[in-house]
Protein backbone atom coordinates (compact mmCIF):
# COMPACT_ATOMS: atom_id res chain seq x y z
CA UNK A 1 0.00 0.00 0.00
CA UNK A 2 2.97 2.25 1.14
CA UNK A 3 4.79 1.32 -2.21
CA UNK A 4 2.24 2.76 -4.36
CA UNK A 5 2.31 5.87 -3.32
CA UNK A 6 5.90 6.38 -3.60
CA UNK A 7 5.75 5.59 -7.08
CA UNK A 8 2.72 8.03 -7.55
CA UNK A 9 4.62 10.42 -6.12
CA UNK A 10 7.58 9.98 -7.58
CA UNK A 11 5.69 10.48 -11.67
CA UNK A 12 4.07 13.57 -9.86
CA UNK A 13 7.69 14.90 -9.18
CA UNK A 14 8.56 13.85 -12.59
CA UNK A 15 5.72 15.69 -14.31
CA UNK A 16 6.56 18.68 -12.72
CA UNK A 17 10.08 19.07 -13.10
CA UNK A 18 10.15 20.52 -16.32
CA UNK A 19 7.14 22.80 -15.39
CA UNK A 20 8.95 23.79 -11.98
CA UNK A 21 12.08 24.30 -14.58
CA UNK A 22 10.59 27.19 -16.61
CA UNK A 23 9.37 28.64 -13.85
CA UNK A 24 12.53 28.80 -12.15
CA UNK A 25 13.78 30.24 -15.81
CA UNK A 26 10.75 32.80 -15.77
CA UNK A 27 11.79 34.56 -12.77
CA UNK A 28 15.55 35.23 -13.26
CA UNK A 29 17.83 37.10 -15.80
CA UNK A 30 19.48 36.07 -18.78
CA UNK A 31 22.76 36.82 -17.76
CA UNK A 32 22.10 34.82 -14.32
CA UNK A 33 20.39 31.90 -16.73
CA UNK A 34 23.35 31.83 -18.88
CA UNK A 35 25.63 32.16 -15.77
CA UNK A 36 24.85 29.55 -13.25
CA UNK A 37 22.65 26.58 -13.18
CA UNK A 38 20.97 26.73 -9.58
CA UNK A 39 18.29 24.44 -8.77
CA UNK A 40 16.57 27.46 -6.12
CA UNK A 41 16.77 30.71 -7.73
CA UNK A 42 18.21 32.94 -5.20
CA UNK A 43 17.78 37.02 -7.23
CA UNK A 44 14.56 36.53 -7.87
CA UNK A 45 12.73 39.12 -10.59
CA UNK A 46 9.78 39.85 -12.17
CA UNK A 47 11.03 42.08 -14.95
CA UNK A 48 10.11 39.42 -17.53
CA UNK A 49 6.70 39.54 -16.72
CA UNK A 50 6.76 42.95 -16.11
CA UNK A 51 8.25 43.14 -19.67
CA UNK A 52 5.11 40.83 -20.90
CA UNK A 53 2.59 42.93 -19.64
CA UNK A 54 3.99 46.60 -20.20
CA UNK A 55 5.60 45.68 -24.02
CA UNK A 56 1.69 45.98 -26.15
CA UNK A 57 3.73 43.06 -29.10
CA UNK A 58 3.64 40.60 -26.23
CA UNK A 59 0.40 41.18 -24.23
CA UNK A 60 -1.43 42.01 -27.54
CA UNK A 61 -0.64 38.30 -28.02
CA UNK A 62 -2.60 36.72 -25.20
CA UNK A 63 -5.59 39.46 -26.37
CA UNK A 64 -5.55 37.93 -29.45
CA UNK A 65 -5.48 34.58 -28.55
CA UNK A 66 -8.01 35.01 -25.71
CA UNK A 67 -10.69 36.38 -28.46
CA UNK A 68 -10.68 34.36 -30.89
CA UNK A 69 -10.66 31.12 -28.07
CA UNK A 70 -13.59 32.82 -26.81
CA UNK A 71 -15.30 33.58 -30.07
CA UNK A 72 -14.42 29.81 -30.68
CA UNK A 73 -16.20 28.50 -27.42
CA UNK A 74 -19.61 30.73 -27.79
CA UNK A 75 -19.43 29.59 -31.39
CA UNK A 76 -19.15 25.97 -30.33
CA UNK A 77 -21.71 26.11 -27.93
CA UNK A 78 -24.64 27.84 -29.72
CA UNK A 79 -24.35 25.76 -32.45
CA UNK A 80 -23.54 22.58 -30.93
CA UNK A 81 -26.28 22.32 -27.79
CA UNK A 82 -29.39 22.04 -30.32
CA UNK A 83 -27.22 19.74 -32.48
CA UNK A 84 -26.69 17.65 -29.61
CA UNK A 85 -29.73 17.30 -28.38
CA UNK A 86 -31.41 16.15 -31.46
CA UNK A 87 -28.49 13.54 -32.20
CA UNK A 88 -29.73 12.31 -28.60
CA UNK A 89 -33.31 12.37 -28.75
CA UNK A 90 -34.22 12.10 -32.88
CA UNK A 91 -33.32 9.68 -34.91
CA UNK A 92 -33.55 11.24 -38.56
CA UNK A 93 -32.30 10.11 -41.74
CA UNK A 94 -28.72 9.76 -42.43
CA UNK A 95 -28.07 10.64 -37.97
CA UNK A 96 -25.54 8.16 -37.90
CA UNK A 97 -23.47 9.16 -41.03
CA UNK A 98 -23.56 13.00 -39.83
CA UNK A 99 -22.29 12.01 -36.54
CA UNK A 100 -19.41 9.85 -37.64
CA UNK A 101 -18.32 12.68 -40.48
CA UNK A 102 -17.88 15.05 -37.71
CA UNK A 103 -15.95 12.85 -35.83
CA UNK A 104 -13.73 12.20 -38.88
CA UNK A 105 -12.84 16.05 -39.01
CA UNK A 106 -12.25 16.16 -35.00
CA UNK A 107 -9.66 13.64 -36.43
CA UNK A 108 -8.49 15.34 -39.59
CA UNK A 109 -4.54 16.09 -40.18
CA UNK A 110 -4.33 20.15 -39.33
CA UNK A 111 -1.84 19.97 -42.22
CA UNK A 112 -4.06 19.06 -44.94
CA UNK A 113 -6.26 21.67 -44.75
CA UNK A 114 -3.70 24.46 -44.36
CA UNK A 115 -3.20 25.57 -47.76
CA UNK A 116 -7.06 25.48 -48.61
CA UNK A 117 -7.86 26.80 -45.44
CA UNK A 118 -5.64 29.86 -46.37
CA UNK A 119 -6.85 30.07 -49.46
CA UNK A 120 -10.66 29.88 -48.35
CA UNK A 121 -9.90 32.89 -45.93
CA UNK A 122 -8.36 34.95 -48.52
CA UNK A 123 -11.31 34.86 -51.11
CA UNK A 124 -13.60 36.05 -47.91
CA UNK A 125 -10.66 38.97 -46.90
CA UNK A 126 -10.89 37.09 -43.84
CA UNK A 127 -7.12 36.81 -43.37
CA UNK A 128 -5.87 38.28 -40.11
CA UNK A 129 -8.91 38.02 -38.04
CA UNK A 130 -10.00 36.21 -34.77
CA UNK A 131 -13.43 35.44 -36.35
CA UNK A 132 -11.22 33.75 -39.40
CA UNK A 133 -9.23 31.70 -36.11
CA UNK A 134 -12.47 31.17 -34.55
CA UNK A 135 -13.93 29.76 -37.33
CA UNK A 136 -11.27 27.21 -38.35
CA UNK A 137 -10.86 25.96 -34.64
CA UNK A 138 -14.61 24.94 -35.21
CA UNK A 139 -13.37 22.26 -37.54
CA UNK A 140 -11.98 20.17 -34.18
CA UNK A 141 -13.59 22.11 -31.76
CA UNK A 142 -17.47 21.26 -32.99
CA UNK A 143 -17.43 17.89 -33.75
CA UNK A 144 -15.73 17.56 -29.61
CA UNK A 145 -18.66 19.90 -27.98
CA UNK A 146 -21.39 17.61 -29.90
CA UNK A 147 -19.75 14.37 -29.05
CA UNK A 148 -19.35 16.20 -25.06
CA UNK A 149 -23.23 17.48 -24.98
CA UNK A 150 -24.31 14.38 -26.51
CA UNK A 151 -22.93 11.98 -23.75
CA UNK A 152 -24.15 14.34 -21.21
CA UNK A 153 -27.60 14.69 -22.74
CA UNK A 154 -28.45 10.98 -23.29
CA UNK A 155 -27.44 10.74 -19.18
CA UNK A 156 -31.16 12.87 -18.84
CA UNK A 157 -33.86 10.62 -19.33
CA UNK A 158 -36.22 10.93 -22.61
CA UNK A 159 -39.35 11.44 -19.39
CA UNK A 160 -38.48 14.36 -18.24
CA UNK A 161 -39.02 16.40 -21.78
CA UNK A 162 -41.91 13.81 -22.66
CA UNK A 163 -43.60 15.45 -18.66
CA UNK A 164 -42.71 18.82 -19.80
CA UNK A 165 -44.48 18.26 -23.07
CA UNK A 166 -47.33 16.96 -21.24
CA UNK A 167 -47.52 20.10 -18.92
CA UNK A 168 -47.83 22.35 -22.10
CA UNK A 169 -44.16 23.65 -22.55
CA UNK A 170 -43.45 24.93 -25.60
CA UNK A 171 -40.17 23.85 -27.15
CA UNK A 172 -37.98 26.78 -26.86
CA UNK A 173 -39.65 27.69 -23.31
CA UNK A 174 -38.36 23.95 -22.35
CA UNK A 175 -35.03 24.43 -23.68
CA UNK A 176 -34.12 27.36 -22.50
CA UNK A 177 -35.80 27.24 -18.95
CA UNK A 178 -35.65 23.19 -18.27
CA UNK A 179 -33.43 21.48 -20.51
CA UNK A 180 -30.52 23.75 -20.20
CA UNK A 181 -30.36 24.42 -16.63
CA UNK A 182 -30.10 20.35 -16.55
CA UNK A 183 -27.25 19.94 -18.60
CA UNK A 184 -25.61 23.39 -17.03
CA UNK A 185 -22.55 21.00 -15.66
CA UNK A 186 -22.18 19.28 -19.20
CA UNK A 187 -22.31 22.83 -20.81
CA UNK A 188 -18.98 23.66 -18.55
CA UNK A 189 -17.24 20.92 -19.34
CA UNK A 190 -17.68 21.57 -22.94
CA UNK A 191 -16.76 25.28 -22.69
CA UNK A 192 -13.79 23.92 -21.21
CA UNK A 193 -12.59 21.48 -23.63
CA UNK A 194 -13.11 23.93 -26.38
CA UNK A 195 -11.51 26.82 -24.66
CA UNK A 196 -8.45 24.34 -23.99
CA UNK A 197 -8.46 22.66 -27.32
CA UNK A 198 -8.42 25.73 -29.06
CA UNK A 199 -5.86 27.35 -26.96
CA UNK A 200 -3.45 24.92 -27.27
CA UNK A 201 -3.30 24.55 -31.17
CA UNK A 202 -1.03 26.41 -33.42
CA UNK A 203 -0.95 25.84 -36.92
CA UNK A 204 -3.99 26.85 -37.88
CA UNK A 205 -3.62 30.23 -35.20
CA UNK A 206 -0.12 31.20 -36.61
CA UNK A 207 -1.27 30.49 -40.73
CA UNK A 208 -4.28 32.28 -40.82
CA UNK A 209 -2.50 35.28 -38.84
CA UNK A 210 -0.23 37.75 -40.00
CA UNK A 211 -0.04 40.94 -37.20
CA UNK A 212 -3.30 42.02 -35.93
CA UNK A 213 -4.54 38.69 -34.59
CA UNK A 214 -1.18 37.07 -33.79
CA UNK A 215 -1.62 34.62 -30.96
CA UNK A 216 1.12 34.67 -28.29
CA UNK A 217 1.96 30.95 -29.35
CA UNK A 218 3.26 32.29 -32.84
CA UNK A 219 4.84 34.91 -31.11
CA UNK A 220 6.79 32.63 -29.23
CA UNK A 221 7.75 30.54 -32.22
CA UNK A 222 9.12 34.10 -33.69
CA UNK A 223 11.18 34.54 -30.12
CA UNK A 224 12.59 31.28 -30.95
CA UNK A 225 13.85 31.33 -34.12
CA UNK A 226 15.18 34.64 -33.40
CA UNK A 227 18.87 34.79 -32.18
CA UNK A 228 20.11 36.57 -29.59
CA UNK A 229 16.82 35.05 -27.24
CA UNK A 230 16.29 35.86 -24.47
CA UNK A 231 15.35 32.73 -22.22
CA UNK A 232 13.94 34.40 -19.05
CA UNK A 233 11.70 36.31 -20.89
CA UNK A 234 10.24 32.71 -23.05
CA UNK A 235 9.83 31.67 -20.04
CA UNK A 236 7.96 34.16 -18.75
CA UNK A 237 5.89 34.25 -21.82
CA UNK A 238 5.51 29.85 -21.14
CA UNK A 239 4.04 30.14 -17.72
CA UNK A 240 1.88 33.01 -18.63
CA UNK A 241 -0.19 30.34 -21.31
CA UNK A 242 -0.63 27.38 -18.55
CA UNK A 243 -2.12 29.75 -15.85
CA UNK A 244 -5.90 29.90 -17.96
CA UNK A 245 -5.88 26.15 -17.96
CA UNK A 246 -4.58 26.00 -14.30
CA UNK A 247 -6.90 27.80 -12.92
CA UNK A 248 -10.50 26.46 -14.28
CA UNK A 249 -9.21 22.78 -14.32
CA UNK A 250 -10.23 21.99 -11.01
CA UNK A 251 -13.82 22.59 -11.44
CA UNK A 252 -13.80 19.87 -14.69
CA UNK A 253 -11.82 17.37 -12.49
CA UNK A 254 -14.03 14.60 -12.50
CA UNK A 255 -14.91 15.15 -16.50
CA UNK A 256 -11.60 15.10 -17.84
CA UNK A 257 -11.77 11.68 -18.90
CA UNK A 258 -14.89 11.64 -20.08
CA UNK A 259 -13.94 15.08 -22.32
CA UNK A 260 -10.52 13.68 -23.71
CA UNK A 261 -12.78 10.78 -25.10
CA UNK A 262 -15.09 12.85 -26.93
CA UNK A 263 -17.94 12.15 -24.06
CA UNK A 264 -17.95 8.61 -24.22
CA UNK A 265 -16.64 6.87 -20.96
CA UNK B 1 -32.70 4.47 -25.17
CA UNK B 2 -35.68 4.71 -28.33
CA UNK B 3 -35.56 8.02 -30.07
CA UNK B 4 -38.44 9.84 -31.71
CA UNK B 5 -38.40 8.59 -35.70
CA UNK B 6 -39.07 12.66 -36.95
CA UNK B 7 -36.71 14.21 -39.29
CA UNK B 8 -36.43 17.87 -37.74
CA UNK B 9 -33.58 16.54 -36.07
CA UNK B 10 -32.03 18.07 -39.40
CA UNK B 11 -32.98 21.69 -38.43
CA UNK B 12 -31.40 21.45 -35.04
CA UNK B 13 -28.02 20.39 -36.59
CA UNK B 14 -28.36 22.37 -39.50
CA UNK B 15 -26.06 25.62 -38.06
CA UNK B 16 -23.39 22.36 -37.15
CA UNK B 17 -23.59 21.05 -40.46
CA UNK B 18 -23.20 24.69 -42.15
CA UNK B 19 -20.29 25.61 -40.27
CA UNK B 20 -18.40 22.03 -39.92
CA UNK B 21 -18.94 21.94 -43.97
CA UNK B 22 -17.81 25.24 -44.69
CA UNK B 23 -14.36 24.96 -42.73
CA UNK B 24 -13.73 20.93 -44.14
CA UNK B 25 -15.69 20.15 -47.12
CA UNK B 26 -15.02 22.99 -49.38
CA UNK B 27 -10.83 23.03 -48.01
CA UNK B 28 -11.37 19.41 -48.98
CA UNK B 29 -12.57 19.63 -52.51
CA UNK B 30 -10.26 22.15 -53.08
CA UNK B 31 -6.96 19.26 -51.92
CA UNK B 32 -9.02 17.28 -54.98
CA UNK B 33 -8.58 20.24 -57.14
CA UNK B 34 -4.85 20.87 -56.22
CA UNK B 35 -4.51 16.70 -56.50
CA UNK B 36 -5.29 15.97 -60.15
CA UNK B 37 -4.01 19.43 -61.58
CA UNK B 38 -1.28 21.25 -62.28
CA UNK B 39 -1.71 24.89 -61.32
CA UNK B 40 0.91 27.27 -62.85
CA UNK B 41 -0.85 30.40 -62.01
CA UNK B 42 -4.48 31.91 -61.58
CA UNK B 43 -5.94 30.26 -64.08
CA UNK B 44 -4.03 28.35 -65.31
CA UNK B 45 -4.04 24.73 -64.77
CA UNK B 46 -3.82 21.64 -66.29
CA UNK B 47 -5.92 18.23 -65.73
CA UNK B 48 -2.84 15.73 -65.19
CA UNK B 49 -5.03 12.95 -63.89
CA UNK B 50 -3.01 10.52 -61.33
CA UNK B 51 0.19 11.34 -62.03
CA UNK B 52 0.77 13.11 -58.63
CA UNK B 53 -0.38 9.81 -56.93
CA UNK B 54 2.20 8.23 -58.93
CA UNK B 55 4.80 10.37 -57.45
CA UNK B 56 4.36 11.14 -53.90
CA UNK B 57 3.72 6.72 -53.88
CA UNK B 58 7.15 6.62 -55.04
CA UNK B 59 8.23 9.35 -53.16
CA UNK B 60 11.38 7.58 -51.60
CA UNK B 61 11.47 10.60 -48.57
CA UNK B 62 7.95 10.28 -47.92
CA UNK B 63 8.22 6.77 -47.23
CA UNK B 64 11.25 7.75 -44.83
CA UNK B 65 8.80 9.67 -43.23
CA UNK B 66 6.33 7.58 -43.37
CA UNK B 67 8.36 4.44 -41.79
CA UNK B 68 9.23 7.45 -39.02
CA UNK B 69 5.69 8.01 -38.06
CA UNK B 70 4.65 4.66 -37.65
CA UNK B 71 7.88 3.64 -35.32
CA UNK B 72 7.22 6.66 -33.55
CA UNK B 73 3.76 5.89 -33.09
CA UNK B 74 3.99 2.14 -32.23
CA UNK B 75 7.12 3.27 -29.17
CA UNK B 76 4.69 5.92 -28.10
CA UNK B 77 2.23 3.37 -27.53
CA UNK B 78 4.41 0.99 -26.08
CA UNK B 79 5.80 3.15 -23.53
CA UNK B 80 2.57 4.47 -22.51
CA UNK B 81 -0.24 2.70 -22.45
CA UNK B 82 1.72 0.25 -19.98
CA UNK B 83 3.04 3.09 -17.79
CA UNK B 84 -0.88 5.23 -17.83
CA UNK B 85 -2.19 1.93 -16.51
CA UNK B 86 0.37 1.35 -14.21
CA UNK B 87 -0.13 4.83 -12.68
CA UNK B 88 -3.40 4.44 -12.64
CA UNK B 89 -3.61 1.95 -10.28
CA UNK B 90 -1.35 3.64 -7.37
CA UNK B 91 -3.84 6.59 -7.75
CA UNK B 92 -6.02 6.79 -4.61
CA UNK B 93 -8.78 4.77 -4.96
CA UNK B 94 -11.89 6.86 -2.81
CA UNK B 95 -12.74 10.36 -4.00
CA UNK B 96 -11.51 12.99 -2.00
CA UNK B 97 -8.94 15.77 -1.66
CA UNK B 98 -6.16 13.50 -2.64
CA UNK B 99 -7.50 12.03 -5.39
CA UNK B 100 -8.57 15.40 -6.70
CA UNK B 101 -5.40 17.21 -6.22
CA UNK B 102 -3.39 14.39 -8.25
CA UNK B 103 -5.67 14.44 -11.30
CA UNK B 104 -5.16 18.19 -11.57
CA UNK B 105 -1.49 17.84 -11.37
CA UNK B 106 -1.57 14.66 -13.36
CA UNK B 107 -3.52 16.42 -15.85
CA UNK B 108 -1.41 19.80 -16.14
CA UNK B 109 0.80 18.84 -18.75
CA UNK B 110 -2.42 18.50 -21.11
CA UNK B 111 -3.55 21.98 -21.04
CA UNK B 112 -0.53 23.55 -22.21
CA UNK B 113 -0.32 25.12 -25.53
CA UNK B 114 1.28 22.77 -27.57
CA UNK B 115 4.28 24.80 -29.22
CA UNK B 116 4.93 25.52 -25.51
CA UNK B 117 5.72 21.95 -24.57
CA UNK B 118 8.39 21.95 -27.06
CA UNK B 119 9.97 25.64 -25.38
CA UNK B 120 9.79 23.82 -22.09
CA UNK B 121 11.12 20.95 -23.07
CA UNK B 122 14.06 22.82 -25.02
CA UNK B 123 14.91 24.89 -21.83
CA UNK B 124 14.46 21.49 -19.89
CA UNK B 125 17.30 19.61 -22.08
CA UNK B 126 19.38 22.33 -23.30
CA UNK B 127 23.31 21.45 -22.54
CA UNK B 128 23.77 24.45 -21.29
CA UNK B 129 20.83 26.17 -19.46
CA UNK B 130 18.71 22.72 -18.90
CA UNK B 131 18.32 20.61 -15.45
CA UNK B 132 18.13 17.61 -17.63
CA UNK B 133 21.18 18.74 -20.05
CA UNK B 134 23.32 19.63 -18.23
CA UNK B 135 22.93 16.78 -15.40
CA UNK B 136 23.59 13.95 -18.53
CA UNK B 137 26.41 16.46 -20.05
CA UNK B 138 28.24 16.10 -16.29
CA UNK B 139 27.64 12.63 -15.85
CA UNK B 140 30.24 12.52 -19.13
CA UNK B 141 27.54 11.71 -21.93
CA UNK B 142 27.48 14.99 -24.39
CA UNK B 143 23.98 15.23 -24.81
CA UNK B 144 22.62 17.51 -27.33
CA UNK B 145 19.16 17.09 -29.35
CA UNK B 146 20.42 19.56 -31.97
CA UNK B 147 23.26 17.64 -33.33
CA UNK B 148 22.24 13.80 -33.13
CA UNK B 149 19.11 12.14 -34.67
CA UNK B 150 19.44 9.75 -31.99
CA UNK B 151 19.04 12.10 -28.88
CA UNK B 152 16.37 14.47 -30.85
CA UNK B 153 14.27 10.91 -30.76
CA UNK B 154 15.25 10.49 -26.73
CA UNK B 155 14.00 14.21 -26.52
CA UNK B 156 11.06 13.89 -28.37
CA UNK B 157 9.78 10.42 -26.94
CA UNK B 158 10.37 12.10 -23.41
CA UNK B 159 8.29 14.93 -24.49
CA UNK B 160 5.54 12.54 -25.53
CA UNK B 161 5.33 10.70 -22.82
CA UNK B 162 5.57 13.68 -20.70
CA UNK B 163 2.48 14.99 -22.30
CA UNK B 164 0.73 12.63 -22.85
CA UNK B 165 0.73 9.40 -20.72
CA UNK B 166 -1.76 11.75 -18.54
CA UNK B 167 -4.62 10.69 -21.07
CA UNK B 168 -4.25 6.97 -20.88
CA UNK B 169 -4.32 7.45 -16.81
CA UNK B 170 -7.05 9.86 -16.63
CA UNK B 171 -9.21 7.50 -19.13
CA UNK B 172 -7.49 3.98 -17.54
CA UNK B 173 -8.60 5.60 -14.19
CA UNK B 174 -12.17 6.58 -15.17
CA UNK B 175 -12.24 2.99 -15.50
CA UNK B 176 -11.03 1.42 -12.67
CA UNK B 177 -13.60 3.73 -10.47
CA UNK B 178 -16.18 2.16 -12.31
CA UNK B 179 -15.72 -0.93 -11.11
CA UNK B 180 -18.30 -2.13 -8.06
CA UNK B 181 -16.72 -2.71 -4.47
CA UNK B 182 -18.38 -5.91 -4.72
CA UNK B 183 -15.79 -7.22 -6.95
CA UNK B 184 -13.52 -6.63 -4.83
CA UNK B 185 -15.05 -8.16 -2.13
CA UNK B 186 -15.44 -11.08 -3.90
CA UNK B 187 -11.75 -11.33 -4.75
CA UNK B 188 -11.13 -11.38 -1.13
CA UNK B 189 -13.01 -13.76 -0.30
CA UNK B 190 -11.29 -15.85 -2.81
CA UNK B 191 -8.27 -15.39 -1.52
CA UNK B 192 -7.15 -13.79 -5.29
CA UNK B 193 -3.73 -12.50 -5.64
CA UNK B 194 -2.89 -8.69 -6.35
CA UNK B 195 -2.23 -10.13 -10.37
CA UNK B 196 -5.10 -12.09 -10.51
CA UNK B 197 -7.69 -9.30 -9.26
CA UNK B 198 -5.42 -6.80 -12.05
CA UNK B 199 -5.89 -9.51 -14.91
CA UNK B 200 -9.48 -11.02 -14.09
CA UNK B 201 -11.47 -8.40 -12.82
CA UNK B 202 -9.73 -4.43 -13.55
CA UNK B 203 -8.32 -5.40 -17.04
CA UNK B 204 -11.27 -6.68 -18.72
CA UNK B 205 -13.07 -3.93 -16.87
CA UNK B 206 -11.02 -1.07 -18.46
CA UNK B 207 -11.35 -2.71 -22.26
CA UNK B 208 -13.49 -0.04 -23.42
CA UNK B 209 -11.21 3.08 -22.24
CA UNK B 210 -8.39 1.14 -22.86
CA UNK B 211 -9.50 1.31 -26.56
CA UNK B 212 -10.23 4.56 -26.53
CA UNK B 213 -6.45 5.35 -24.99
CA UNK B 214 -5.06 3.32 -27.84
CA UNK B 215 -6.79 4.75 -30.76
CA UNK B 216 -6.70 8.48 -29.32
CA UNK B 217 -3.21 7.52 -28.94
CA UNK B 218 -2.43 6.25 -32.33
CA UNK B 219 -4.14 9.09 -34.50
CA UNK B 220 -2.88 11.73 -32.07
CA UNK B 221 0.99 10.85 -32.03
CA UNK B 222 0.13 9.93 -36.26
CA UNK B 223 -1.44 13.88 -36.64
CA UNK B 224 1.73 15.04 -34.40
CA UNK B 225 3.70 18.79 -35.61
CA UNK B 226 4.25 21.46 -33.20
CA UNK B 227 6.10 19.83 -30.63
CA UNK B 228 8.95 18.58 -33.25
CA UNK B 229 8.61 21.34 -35.11
CA UNK B 230 9.25 23.30 -32.43
CA UNK B 231 11.55 21.01 -30.56
CA UNK B 232 13.83 20.74 -33.57
CA UNK B 233 12.16 21.76 -37.00
CA UNK B 234 12.39 17.97 -38.39
CA UNK B 235 15.80 17.97 -37.66
CA UNK B 236 18.76 17.43 -37.36
CA UNK B 237 19.12 16.33 -41.20
CA UNK B 238 15.37 13.91 -41.72
CA UNK B 239 15.54 12.64 -38.30
CA UNK B 240 12.58 14.08 -36.98
CA UNK B 241 10.66 14.92 -40.29
CA UNK B 242 6.76 12.87 -39.52
CA UNK B 243 4.29 12.95 -41.69
CA UNK B 244 3.01 16.20 -41.08
CA UNK B 245 6.02 17.99 -40.93
CA UNK B 246 7.01 17.13 -44.37
CA UNK B 247 3.54 17.82 -45.85
CA UNK B 248 3.75 21.30 -44.36
CA UNK B 249 7.28 21.38 -45.75
CA UNK B 250 5.81 20.52 -49.07
CA UNK B 251 2.45 22.37 -49.49
CA UNK B 252 4.26 25.70 -47.10
CA UNK B 253 7.99 25.33 -47.72
CA UNK B 254 8.09 24.41 -51.73
CA UNK B 255 4.33 25.76 -52.58
CA UNK B 256 3.97 22.48 -55.11
CA UNK B 257 0.42 22.06 -54.57
CA UNK B 258 -0.32 19.02 -56.44
CA UNK B 259 2.20 16.08 -54.68
CA UNK B 260 1.07 17.99 -51.39
CA UNK B 261 -2.61 17.50 -52.81
CA UNK B 262 -2.10 13.92 -53.20
CA UNK B 263 -0.45 13.14 -50.21
CA UNK B 264 -2.88 15.38 -47.73
CA UNK B 265 -5.71 12.68 -49.60
CA UNK B 266 -3.36 9.73 -49.04
CA UNK B 267 -2.78 10.92 -45.47
CA UNK B 268 -6.63 11.65 -44.68
CA UNK B 269 -7.93 8.30 -46.17
CA UNK B 270 -5.29 6.40 -43.05
CA UNK B 271 -6.60 8.44 -41.04
CA UNK B 272 -10.25 8.12 -42.08
CA UNK B 273 -9.82 4.48 -41.41
CA UNK B 274 -8.54 4.64 -38.20
CA UNK B 275 -11.48 6.91 -37.35
CA UNK B 276 -13.60 4.39 -38.13
CA UNK B 277 -12.42 1.58 -35.92
CA UNK B 278 -12.33 4.46 -33.23
CA UNK B 279 -16.37 5.13 -33.97
CA UNK B 280 -17.04 1.80 -33.42
CA UNK B 281 -15.30 1.01 -30.41
CA UNK B 282 -17.08 4.45 -28.93
CA UNK B 283 -20.68 3.49 -29.98
CA UNK B 284 -19.94 0.00 -28.15
CA UNK B 285 -18.64 1.48 -25.22
CA UNK B 286 -20.87 0.23 -21.83
CA UNK B 287 -22.51 -2.03 -23.89
CA UNK B 288 -21.13 -6.10 -23.60
CA UNK B 289 -18.36 -4.80 -21.29
CA UNK B 290 -19.52 -7.11 -18.49
CA UNK B 291 -17.63 -10.18 -19.89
Amino acid sequence: MKKRYIILAAYLVLIMLPIYWMLNMSLRTNADIMARLVFIPTDITFGNYMKIFTDASWYSGYINSIIYVVLNTVICLVTALPAAYAFSRYSFIGDKHVFFWLLTNRMAPAAVFLLPFFQLYSTFNLIDTHIAVALAHCLFNLPLTVWILEGFISGVPREIDETAFIDGYKFPRFFFFVFIPLIRSGIGVAAFFCFMFSWVELLFARTLTTTAAKPIAAIMTRTVSASGLDWGLLAAAGILTIVPGALVIWFVRNYLAKGFALGRV
Amino acid sequence: MKKWQDNKGWLFILPVFIIVAFSAIIPLMTVVNYSIQDIFGPGQRIFVGTEWYKEVLTDQRLHDALWRQLLFSGLVLLIEMPLGIAIALTMPTKKGLGSSVCLVLIALPLLIPWNVIGTIWIIFTRPDIGLMGALINDMGWSFDHTASGLHAWITLMLMEVWHWTPLVILLAYAGLRSIPEAYYQAARIDGASAWAIFRYIQLPKMRGVLTIALLLRFMDSFLIYAEPFVLTGGGPGNATTFLSIYLVKIAVGQFDLGPAGAFSLIYFLIVLLFCYLFYQVLLNVGKGESS
